[in-house]
């Protein structure tokens, strides 16, 4: 531990915010440790310096804090995670110390859990087909390595159940398994035991590091979370060439969090209260993805956030599509319909797709039967609309053609269960099913080429 | 020379600094903050205190650091050897960097100092010069002769020119006497937010080609002009810029990523290399110059990336020659303008915008342009800003200022992108006051008929809106016939005329030429079906017949005069 060491006084208490006496010897971002009269010890983080007071954020929250008989200690360095591949396997707090009862991980080095700028220019472009196993992501949302693609979903939806299947299925085209960094931000107990389990159950518990906010853990601390999340994964992806796949949920929780910090501090609100550095905030955690030239691993991050009553232009979710590659939107009318995963694929989008399939990656049909697939998902749901104004018989015979493929695009291409892991050919194939619902003249985004090699071959096998 | 000041650090708020002992600091003034030397620039002075805004984060950064004036404001560095790089938002080249992340008070030179140039002089000694006059030239890429100007303060009676032979950068290859001498290398330095002189602005008569069908025959953008895509996620603004990028016909493109994917700048260092120009064949890394400042990079950068993309497009132009410059996107550098001001506690406007938000907006795209230049060149600035309104909200601060600057408005469309119609860029909405001056160019160099078929072509597109309101409430059934065949022909120019796949190699890039063509061809097409419709034929038939099919691919497959005569002989004999 390297910095002076001095005591300070408290000058007062706000919130979770808390004004100290410096004489201009902590550094901005820097550490404080705060010794309660009993001996309880809590960390915070000074958020503004000058050359005698200092506001902290104090990650355990203020309560019972006096501003007498508090002692406040400069640890003269910012938060850092002690990193080393002994994190897997383990759980962790929100603050990255140790909750499973062994003992604390022997690291090889200690980073600042802000991270370092990846400099654009050594970035690896990302273009490795994951197979998820999921019909509706694979074939039409195909995920590569080193994205970030978040899935925005609403209450009572099946995300976590969804995000679960993703960790346990998404495999690499040569088989490599996913390591994978879970933090839960400010979410139920519940939720974080349901995807211990499922890692548990999988075997991927100790290919896993878990790190835990829950509900009832305090809100400051959801601040730091997920950055001590990646920091743990940017270890595991860059330095010891794992492919890591990093789950943060709930970010919502993350961005009110931010809400709650920037109003005790009185700052100018933007949208619906939150700080006009909401964007930046989000995507100096989103931006830590990705791959690097000449390093073996990857970190491919899947947050998933919660659209405040289902509404996709909130500030979280508006401002995190901007930054993310692509989102994943989960839809409450698919789900009543029975459908899992309910996925609203038009408005779900993978940036990164184009790069990620065809010939040599997946299949060389897959980019013609997505568009396809997209063009007419798009035109039978113009037609149920009007169907369900007009009724069936006012509209024409040739698109009625488009309500059955409608039907069996939902119930037989998206629709599988939370355990069918289905490969890439398997998907095609499906693709090329429901797709026969509609006469050829219809296929304006399939070649001569696709017909020819993959349409034969999914007839004979019907036959 | 100035003397430089020093002071030390009295607070730290995020990456605003306050700075005191530092009277004689100037607004603007670039500084060096802390034991680790922090690029920083003087935003408020007071007294002998100063507010510096940080250009990196600020982190460890304590009270009682050292802070030191460095005696000029933001400034870039115009030499050869400026095409082709990646600088970050400070004009710090990216691609020499060791190492995988850029660290603290990182200072590198703009270009190479060590690499030779072959100079030409074009001057003889004992002239007269002013400002802006050509000395001479490197070749600097195989596209880019770059030519080497007195600097536009400088005048006076030229002493010297270095003859033709191998130079580096910092190197004397001219003097100046006017006075006292003024000694001239190949290095240029230029404050950012200063818009370089010219001679007098012109007209813009000709269009800057994108080879993006909507955008050239419907919405065009003038050489000089300046546009502005605004669009919520998703809706293809990056790929609509990085098609700009790609295929304009200017002759320099500088682009600019700011707060934006660190990927997508890396997607365009690895296809530019591959990309050839349209026009001469090269690759248009050979014309090309990228700013990055990604989202995850501190925010200040990100204020100053946009000026010092604009002073590169402009210090092009006074070479004569025809720059494009491409922000993406300015709400981000707008939300660095609102950060900013909101840690120096100025009062906010709109949406905690500052009140000089306009302003800023103004004269950002007031740098656009077609000029003579000093040396009475011709040359222009073309400016394409994309625009991220948040929640897809056309009424937000941001959008509805750059509405009232720019003279062009691509609007994408959300419905169009989530059916995946890309460019989805809204042919209802979108508007360029373009069309009127360009129209003599289109029917003195493609053909004189283009005017009447962009015309009838908008007339079917209008006619098709309102005829779906009814189509929504009613359904296709009640519609006469004639009506159906027009909402066929209305189908045909969105799948073969608007839709433009950026991937496709034939479909990526549609010369005016070919514009026409496909124009034509849709067109002469609904003309035959309407005859057909008066024959007794219906809709439906038409509309499965092979040809109809054929027509809306055409954009795929007609790549020039030949495939054009022989589809259109068959929609003839249809």
């Amino acid at each position: 531990m390297s910095g002076s060491i001095t005591f300070s006084s408290v000058q007062s208490i706000k919130g979770s915010l808390m004004v100290i006496r410096t004489n201009g010897k902590l550094g901005y971002e820097e550490l404080v440790e705060i010794e309660l009269e009993n001996g309880e010890k809590r960390l915070g983080r000074s958020l503004q310096v000058s050359e005698d007071i200092a506001v902290v954020e104090v990650f355990e929250g203020t309560q019972g804090l006096s501003p007498r008989g508090v002692k406040v200690r400069f640890l003269g360095r910012p938060l850092e995670l002690s990193v080393s591949n002994e994190l897997l396997g383990r759980i962790f707090d929100g603050l990255g110390r140790p909750i499973d009862g062994m003992p604390e991980p022997v690291g090889v080095e200690e980073l600042d859990i802000n991270g370092k700028i990846l400099n654009p220019y050594k970035r690896e472009y990302p273009d490795e087909f994951i197979q998820t196993g999921v019909s509706v992501i694979d074939g039409m949302l195909s995920m590569v390595r080193g994205q970030k693609l978040p899935i925005f979903s609403g209450s009572g939806l099946p995300h976590d159940m969804l995000a679960a299947q993703i960790a346990r299925q998404a495999t690499i085209a040569k088989g490599e398994e996913f390591a994978v960094v879970f933090a839960a931000i400010g979410v139920p107990a519940d939720t974080a035991m349901f995807f211990r389990k499922e890692l548990e159950e999988s075997g991927a518990l100790k290919r896993s590091v878990l790190f835990l906010n829950l509900a009832e853990d305090p809100a400051v601390e959801r601040i730091v979370t997920p950055r001590v999340a990646l920091t743990a994964a940017e270890y595991l992806a860059f330095e010891e060439g794992f492919h890591v796949l990093a789950i943060l949920t709930d970010m919502t929780n993350y961005g009110e969090a931010l809400r709650e910090i920037s109003m005790m501090r009185e700052e100018v609100p933007s949208r619906r209260g939150y700080p006009g550095y909401l964007y930046t905030d989000l995507a100096t955690i989103f931006e830590r993805s990705g791959r690097i030239t000449g390093r073996k691993g990857s970190l491919t991050q899947l947050p998933i956030l919660s659209m405040p009553a289902d509404d996709i232009t909130h500030p979280i979710p508006d401002l995190t599509a901007y930054i993310t590659e692509g989102q994943i939107v989960l839809s409450k009318d698919l789900y009543h319909k029975g459908i899992y995963p309910p996925v609203n694929v038009l408005m779900s989008l993978s940036r990164l797709m184009k790069d990620g399939v065809g010939e040599g990656k997946t299949r060389a049909d897959h980019k013609e039967l997505s568009d396809q697939l997209y063009n007419s998902y798009s035109k039978a749901m113009d037609v149920r609309s009007l169907a369900e104004i007009v009724g069936e018989e006012g509209i024409p015979e040739s698109s009625k053609k488009y309500l059955q493929f409608a039907d069996a695009f939902e119930s037989k291409f998206m629709k599988q269960d939370p355990y069918e892991n289905r490969d890439i050919d398997t998907t095609l194939n499906l693709a090329w099913d429901v797709l026969s619902i509609l006469p050829e003249s219809e296929w304006t985004n399939i070649s001569e080429k696709s017909k020819k090699v993959y349409l034969s071959v999914v007839q004979k096998r019907n036959i | 020379m100035k003397l430089k000041v020093k002071g030390k650090i009295t607070e730290v708020k995020g990456t605003v600094v306050k700075a005191s002992n530092v009277s004689g600091i100037q607004m603007n003034e670039m500084v060096r903050v802390g034991e680790l030397g922090l690029v920083g620039e003087v935003v408020r002075v007071e007294g002998d205190n100063a507010y510096v805004q940080v250009y990196e984060f600020t982190t460890g950064l304590r009270p009682g650091e050292p802070v030191e004036g460095l005696g000029s404001p933001l400034s870039v560095t115009l030499a050869p050897g400026i095409v082709g790089n990646i600088y970050d938002g400070l004009q710090r080249p990216l691609s020499n960097i060791e190492g995988y992340s850029i660290s603290r008070g990182y200072t590198a030179e703009a270009v190479d100092v060590n690499k030779s140039w072959h100079f030409v002089p074009v001057i003889k000694p004992g002239t007269k010069v002013e400002g802006g006059e050509k000395i001479g030239y490197v070749e600097e890429t195989e596209l880019i002769r770059h030519f080497i100007m007195i600097p536009p303060n400088v005048k006076g009676n030229l002493t010297y020119v270095a003859p033709e032979g191998e130079y580096k950068v910092s190197d004397s290859i001219a003097e100046v006497q006017n006075g006292e001498k003024v000694s001239i290398s190949m290095i240029q330095k230029w404050p950012v937010r200063v818009p370089r002189p010219i001679k007098r602005r012109l007209v813009a008569t000709e269009p800057l080609i994108t080879g993006q069908r909507i955008i050239d025959a419907f919405f065009p953008l003038a050489k000089g002009g300046s546009a502005a895509v605004p669009g919520g996620f998703g809706t293809g603004k990056t790929v609509l810029l990085h098609q700009m990028a790609s295929w304009a016909n200017s002759r320099v493109v500088v682009y600019v990523g700011c707060g934006e994917r660190g990927n997508e700048m890396v997607e365009l260092l690895k296809t530019f290399p591959k990309l050839n120009d349209p026009i001469s064949g090269k690759p248009i890394m050979q014309k090309s110059i990228m700013i990055a400042n990604t989202s995850n990079m501190p925010v200040a950068a990100r204020e100053a990336s946009i000026y010092v993309g604009i002073t590169l497009a402009e210090y092009y132009r006074d070479m004569g020659y025809d720059s494009l410059m491409l922000a993406d996107s300015t709400s981000r550098w707008a939300e660095a303008l609102r950060e900013i001001s909101g840690r120096l506690e100025e009062i906010p406007a709109e949406e905690g915008y500052p009140s000089y938000l306009a302003s800023r907006i103004a004269s950002f795209y007031e740098r656009a342009g077609y000029v003579e230049t000093l040396s009475g060149d011709f040359g222009s600035v073309s400016i394409i800003g994309a625009v991220s309104p948040p929640g897809g909200d056309f009424t937000e601060p941001v959008t509805t200022h750059t509405l009232r600057y720019v003279k062009a408005f691509w609007l994408l469309d959300p419905n169009l992108a989530y059916s995946r119609h890309y460019p989805a860029v809204n042919w209802i909405s979108s508007y360029s006051s373009y069309v009127e001056p360009l129209s003599d160019w289109w029917s003195l160099n493609v053909s004189t008929e283009f005017e009447t078929l962009r015309r009838q072509a908008l007339d079917i597109l209008f006619k098709e809106e309102s005829l779906r309101n009814i189509v929504r409430l009613l359904g296709p059934e009640v519609l006469p016939e004639d009506e159906k065949l027009l909402l066929e022909a209305a189908n045909m120019l969105r799948e073969g005329f608007l839709k433009q796949s950026a991937y496709h190699e034939v479909d990526r890039y549609t010369p005016p030429a070919v514009q026409y063509y496909l124009l034509k061809l849709i067109l002469t097409f609904y003309e035959r079906a309407k005859e057909k419709l008066k024959g007794g034929t219906t809709v439906e038939e038409i509309r499965s017949s092979p040809l109809y099919l054929e027509v809306i691919r055409a954009r795929f497959n007609v790549k020039g005069k030949e495939e054009f005569d022989a589809l259109m002989k068959k929609v003839m004999e249809f």
